[in-house]
């Protein structure tokens, strides 16, 4: 049998030293478990320090005896390798076992063993758990803040529609394809903004559009018949003067009729709350920042010194303020630059002036990507004859955006943290509602249940934007 | 404007105040001027701003470092952090701490000391605090150890650069910081003395503690919740600096027989810092301007005191958000206008 040296552990008593190791690691582990599982002290008539540092020791020295390089066993080398390369490594990667089976018992008995669901009043959490009951009760105010109970499926359902409407681009032909970059930035937007406008919000504005509805309808059949010279002029003027016939000469009284059927309860926007407004703000915001941020970058770059020192200007102004104080500027100081009779509505101030704040980024962002194209592509694209615009769209942007996919997914995710807030002016999203409803008198102490339930629900979502971009960035991903 | 009766000045910034704040760096009640209250907030801001800076610096390195470590489990960890913490919105965080985590502490006369001097209750946290005689003599002695630890700083580089010989300077500069300092206790007469924090009864129920310092829950959750969630982003930037040194910088280092320590400190640290300073800059400025977001707890920063309370009282909306958006701005064009400068120091000079 060969001499065992326990400093130098070596490949010749390979089993030996592996079976002490192991046993050494699992009894700690166990002792570790024991201690926080069942709260029993099996080493308890050990002077205090010690017992409190025997697991860590055993383990330290059981980690020590099976650290073997190329041992053979493909598991031992790969747990050699990975978690236990030297002895600064082996202490970290015991603490960090430690730490977790010790924090398990008491997560799991606060999240889900000692916690209450049932029943539908404060009465029924008694446990020391969480008090999910809590979050069912108040689940509909926090999903969509006062909006009243009866017209939710308002919100249901243009939030249905609009995420169908957004797959579309999956199940496009080839055919169509070349339209989706149009419909995403253009059409898209301006449905969703009619389906919130109103359908969310609802109301007698209802009527108009019901004329707008039909203008189109009208416009879209007999559009198939024109010949496509034409197509451009008569899709400008056909909707709008059918419309403005229709609305003030031919069916003004019958159309009123008809509206008053369908029309929705007005529901105003201080209404609205809870995590829908986030979701309305950021889809928003997300969709007028990245224009704004563009075409400030491209003005940053530009050769006019006017629209070069005022986008610099812009870009600078928004970045340097806190959000916290733009919305205040847009909540106080705002209204006393409008005329007397004149009113914004509150949201719209908000979407506005995130709007603005957050374009300035998604600015120096697209500027990063401006920046690393090589020259050799503008003079490329100017020996082609392309003018300015042309150059932009077919060459230097779809290049320079496909750079900086990290750095706009970046600043759409901070958009989204930074709705809440939105509390400043009084709208109450998620966040605001929590705040709200922890201050109720029947459901006071509940706040903890509040904050973690919106955590997971912004990680979620945060979580799942930043892997879809990073899969976005896989995908347009060319070797240069 | 002028037809709803308001009128435009700065002539209210020497008005009285006639608020009282919770917490301020400088003496401040009602009796003092708008401008005071300013001056109040700003330095609250400061404070926090400068606590969350050097924590998150902390953190961050720590996490980005481990972040690069080959174990798994470190590595798992760090990223497990640092995508839990950066994906929650800052606002939900300070919320957190600030409602449910440190409303779970316990009450003053039911606290057990932390160390035995600290005392962290739901009232706040109470540390020691330092009594001093001549402070100012202490301070100046800390001031001329940096500043002739800079001269021989550069007397060092010379040195090296001529003549080829390293000077020790850290050690020389540690020995400075600490002997110049401890001369002025010797010979200075400065002396200090400890004040610990003393359980005291209000009322039947109402406990405090006296003497030592009181740091309020709004300023421990707030520099919580900011560092914690910088720290994330500061990783990510250290991460990715170290691992922007490319591999064949280290091999050809080690190639001309430096010590790892030398890789580390001569060839990776240099490139390394230079792509991790700029975004790292960005991320304190970020802080800064997060850390506006206390007025959602109450902590009297110069938003809540200045844009706040000073607003309500005075009305002057358009003065009070102007000077306070241009505070902001002017702190972040300056730290811009220094890190384009900075940049342009250590880019990389090509031909």
């Amino acid at each position: 049998m060969n001499k065992l040296n326990f400093l130098q552990p070596d490949k010749n008593n390979l089993n030996t030293y592996l079976y002490t190791g192991v046993i050494l690691v699992a009894l700690s582990i166990f002792l570790v478990f024991l201690n926080s599982f069942f709260e029993k002290d099996l080493i308890s008539f050990l002077p205090g320090t010690l017992s409190f540092f025997l697991p860590l020791i055993l383990g330290f020295i059981g980690l020590h005896l099976i650290r073997i390089e190329y041992s053979g066993l493909k598991f031992l080398d790969s747990v050699n390798k990975n978690i236990n390369t030297n002895n600064f490594n082996a202490f970290l990667s015991l603490l960090i076992v430690f730490a977790v089976i010790k924090s398990l018992p008491p997560i799991l008995s606060w999240f889900i063993l000692d916690a209450n669901i049932a029943g539908d009043s404060k009465d029924v959490c008694t446990g020391t758990g969480a008090c999910w009951t809590y979050i069912k009760i108040w689940f509909n105010r926090f999903m969509y803040g006062m909006y009243p109970n009866a017209e939710q499926w308002r919100i249901n359902l243009s939030f249905i529609a609009l995420a169908f409407l957004g797959t579309i681009g999956f199940f496009a032909t080839e055919k169509f394809k070349k339209y989706l970059t149009l419909y995403y930035v253009v059409v898209y937007p301006v449905i969703a903004f009619f389906f919130i406008f109103f359908f969310i919000s609802g109301g007698p504005i209802f009527f108009d559009f019901s004329y707008g509805i039909i203008a189109a309808v009208i416009s879209i059949i007999i559009g198939f018949f024109i010949p496509s010279k034409f197509k451009m002029y008569y899709f400008i003027i056909v909707p709008i003067t059918l419309y403005i016939l229709l609305k003030y000469v031919f069916f003004y009284e019958e159309l009123i009729e008809l509206g008053k059927l369908e029309a929705l309860e007005w529901v105003e926007t201080g209404a609205w709350g809870g995590l829908s407004l986030t979701f309305i703000v950021s889809f928003f915001c997300l969709i007028f920042c990245f224009p704004i941020g563009l075409f400030l970058s491209l003005g940053r770059r530009s050769d006019f010194p006017i629209i070069k020192y005022f986008s610099i200007g812009m870009i600078e102004f928004w970045r340097g303020v806190p959000l916290i104080t733009v919305l205040f500027m847009s909540s106080v100081m705002f209204p006393m630059f409008l005329p007397e009779d004149m009113f914004i509505d509150k949201l719209v101030r908000v979407i506005i002036a995130i709007s603005l704040f957050e374009a300035a980024y998604v600015a120096e962002v697209i500027r990063g990507g401006l920046q690393a194209l090589p020259r050799g592509q503008y003079d490329a694209a100017k020996s082609l004859g392309m003018g300015y615009w042309k150059m932009h769209i077919l060459v230097i942007l779809p290049q320079a955006l496909k750079l900086v996919i990290p750095g706009i997914a970046n600043t759409f995710l901070a958009l989204v943290k930074d709705t809440p807030l939105i509390f400043v002016v009084g709208l109450l999203e998620i966040v605001g509602m929590l705040n709200l409803a922890k201050t109720n008198p029947e459901w006071l102490g509940f706040a903890m249940e509040g904050y973690v339930f919106a955590s997971v629900l912004f990680f979620i979502i945060c979580y799942a934007m930043s892997k879809y971009s990073y899969n976005l960035e896989q995908k347009y991903k060319t070797e240069r | 404007m002028e037809n709803r009766g308001i009128t435009f000045g700065y002539g209210f910034l020497s008005q009285e105040s006639s608020f009282d704040v919770q917490f301020s760096l400088i003496e401040f009640d009602g009796s003092h001027s708008y401008f005071r209250a300013y001056l109040v907030g700003l330095l609250n801001t400061i404070l926090v701003s400068v606590i969350g800076i050097i924590f998150a610096t902390i953190i961050g390195v720590v996490v980005g470092i481990a972040r690069l470590s080959n174990n798994y489990l470190i590595n798992k960890t760090a990223a497990v952090y640092v995508e839990f913490f950066r994906n929650i919105p800052l606002l939900l965080q300070i919320f957190f701490w600030y409602f449910a985590a440190l409303r779970a502490l316990p009450l003053p006369q039911d606290t057990e000391p932390m160390f035995g001097f600290f005392f962290l209750t739901i009232k706040g946290f109470f540390v020691p605090a330092f009594i001093w005689n001549n402070l100012d003599i202490f301070i100046y002695s800390i001031i001329a150890a940096i500043i002739s630890i800079i001269f021989i700083r550069i007397y060092a580089r010379k040195k090296q650069e001529n003549e080829g010989i390293q000077t020790p300077v850290l050690s020389i500069s540690i020995g400075l910081l600490i002997i110049l300092p401890l001369l002025s206790f010797l010979f200075g007469g400065v002396d200090a003395s400890v004040e610990v924090p003393v359980l005291k009864q209000l009322s039947q129920s109402g406990f405090t503690y006296e003497g030592g310092i009181k740091l309020p829950p709004e300023l421990i959750s707030l520099a919580l919740a900011l560092s914690l969630y910088t720290a994330t982003f500061i990783a990510e930037c250290v991460r990715a600096g170290v691992q922007g040194v490319s591999k064949g910088q280290k091999e050809a280092a080690a190639s001309i027989g430096l010590t790892p320590n030398q890789v580390l400190k001569l060839v990776v640290m240099p490139q390394a810092l230079r792509i991790i300073i700029p975004p790292t800059t960005n991320q304190y400025l970020n802080l800064t301007k997060n850390s506006s977001l206390a007025a959602a707890i109450a902590y009297p920063d110069l938003v809540l005191v200045f844009a706040g309370t000073a607003l309500m009282q005075t009305g002057r909306a358009i003065e009070i958000v102007s000077i306070t958006m241009l505070t902001y701005l002017s702190l972040s064009i300056s730290i811009s206008i220094f890190m384009n400068w900075y940049n342009k120091k250590i880019a990389i000079k090509e031909k």
